[in-house]
């Protein structure tokens, strides 16, 4: 899968998170520019790990900062 | 506390540029100091003067009945486990100052051991010297890089601490979601270890977990479980064993963690196993080994308090009636709770916010009852719990007694 299209389809579950409708680029901030909470995070990598059928382990998520980081993670995920 | 804790941190940066470290607690500071500002009583430092029973404390003066101990099964002033500390102090003195696998073993501590095997009716069982250090030693040794711990969001802090000390891949689910535990557990690497962890009675909201459709799911995938009933040694279960074997499934459980400063009424941990290499764990375990022993007067009390428990039905069956009274009385009062039914000895009473929360708290408390006051980030879904422990000790007019109080307290504060 090439990365415009994983984008795509994590871009579709941000949606319902994005609260303000943030404009989201690959430097959008998860803490600071959409606000998320440790709720909100496991809902929304709860719905990413469904969508991808993988895991992204809470190690792992202290990695993951920006938007851009999440879709390189989800791409290295489903490669595996 | 002094008032220093109420300042905000000063000076903001050291010499060469360098932030304080206690920045990063300005946040709690600000919350603490606003709380204290609108006139409550602190909530978090209230003292104990003298204690007349498990049930009956003096506070700030005033006769209290205690409603938020943890003292489930009220052995704190049981005569035969005052007795039995007395005789360990006198006989093997005030402490053991050495660690379990050096000095630290004493007669004691075998004796417990062996009191919980038998509890449990099971092999093996390590005692630790608190039930924070159970959950951390015992997480951390056996689950390490590259194994994978799968746990419930809403797990205890001791499980949390211990997943992140030992390095092993952390993937939590929704709390008591039984398909969105399979679903991770389906997506681990092949060959990876794995540990399920979960908790009897989630001590939050005071309800309890489907054990059985989760551990048969747990098994199916090769996963080893370990459960922690902090919240239900000594009441739930027909032997008090907890809520595994409440729901028939005990057998299934490879580590059960548990704590002796709730039900057992003293302190310390312990982790119970059938697992045949489980005694490795005393050499390798670090929280056991790099700590000093409990005291002999306290294991002398958690051994006869835990062979009282063996026996105990008819206290048990006492809790459960108060369980259920406080449940129906608050909920018919109109208070919101935590649970639709009453799921053990703990009812969690949910406030509109921390405001009215505490506000509601120190009206209980001028009313003569102690509950905890729970807060964001230790609650699920950021929520103000009121909490309340029952005992077996409680009278049922002191349930009677409680209601009235919680019902006056609830309608001057605006609750109800």
């Amino acid at each position: 899968m090439d990365r415009e299209a994983t984008s795509a389809r994590i871009a579709k579950l941000i949606e319902p998170f994005n609260k303000k409708g943030i404009a989201i680029t690959d430097d959008t901030k998860f803490t600071d520019d959409l606000e998320f909470d440790s709720l909100t995070v496991m809902d929304f990598v709860a719905a990413i790990e469904d969508e991808f059928d993988i895991i992204i382990s809470m190690n792992q998520q202290a990695e993951i900062e920006t938007y851009g980081q999440l879709v390189d993670a989800v791409m290295k995920l489903t490669d595996a | 506390m002094t008032d220093a804790v109420n300042q905000p941190d000063k000076p903001q940066m050291r010499g060469g540029g360098s932030p304080d470290l206690f920045s990063k607690f300005d946040d709690v500071i600000e919350m603490r100091a606003g709380l204290l500002a609108s006139g409550v009583e602190d909530p978090f430092g209230l003292v104990m003067e003298r204690v007349l029973s498990p049930t009956v404390a003096v506070c700030n003066g005033r006769e209290t009945i205690l409603l938020g101990t943890y003292n489930y099964m009220g052995m704190t002033f049981d005569p035969q486990v005052i007795e039995a500390g007395k005789q360990a102090l006198n006989d093997f003195g005030s402490g053991t100052t050495g660690s379990r696998v050096l000095n630290g073993t004493y007669l004691g501590h075998k004796q417990v051991e062996q009191a919980l095997c038998d509890f449990y009716d099971m092999p093996y069982a390590m005692v630790f010297s608190t039930g924070y250090q159970a959950n951390l030693g015992i997480i951390s040794t056996i689950a390490g890089k590259g194994d994978y711990i799968v746990l419930d969001i809403d797990s205890h802090a001791s499980i949390w601490d211990g997943c992140k000390l030992g390095d092993a891949e952390v993937v939590p689910f929704k709390h008591n979601d039984i398909e969105a535990m399979e679903k991770r557990l389906k997506r681990i690497p092949e060959g990876a270890g794995k540990l399920v962890i979960l908790e009897g009675v989630y001590s939050m909201l005071g309800d309890i977990a489907p054990l059985k459709e989760m551990i048969a799911i747990a098994k199916a995938h090769g996963a080893m479980v370990l459960v922690d009933e902090a919240h239900s040694m000594g009441f739930i279960g027909p032997n008090g064993r907890g809520v595994a074997e409440d729901q028939g499934c005990l057998d299934e459980v490879d580590f059960v963690i548990g704590t002796f400063s709730k039900s057992v009424g003293t302190v310390g941990g312990f982790c119970v196993s059938n697992h045949p290499k489980f005694e490795i764990m005393r050499l390798v375990c670090r929280p056991y080994v790099f700590t000093a022993s409990l005291p002999p007067s306290v294991v002398a009390t958690a051994c006869t308090s835990i062979r009282l428990l063996m026996d105990a039905s008819e206290k048990r069956a006492h809790l459960w009636e108060n369980s259920e009274k406080l449940h129906g009385a608050l909920k018919d009062a109109g208070f919101q709770l935590g649970t639709e039914t009453p799921q053990s000895a703990i009812i969690s009473v949910i406030m509109p916010d921390l405001e009215k929360g505490a506000a509601m708290w120190e009206a209980l408390l001028h009313e003569g009852l102690y509950v905890n006051l729970a807060r964001p980030p230790a609650t699920p879904a950021n929520m103000t719990l009121l909490r309340c422990s029952l005992c077996a000790e409680h009278s049922t007019e002191q349930v009677d007694q409680i209601v009235e109080m919680f019902t006056t307290a609830g309608k001057a504060t605006g609750i109800i």
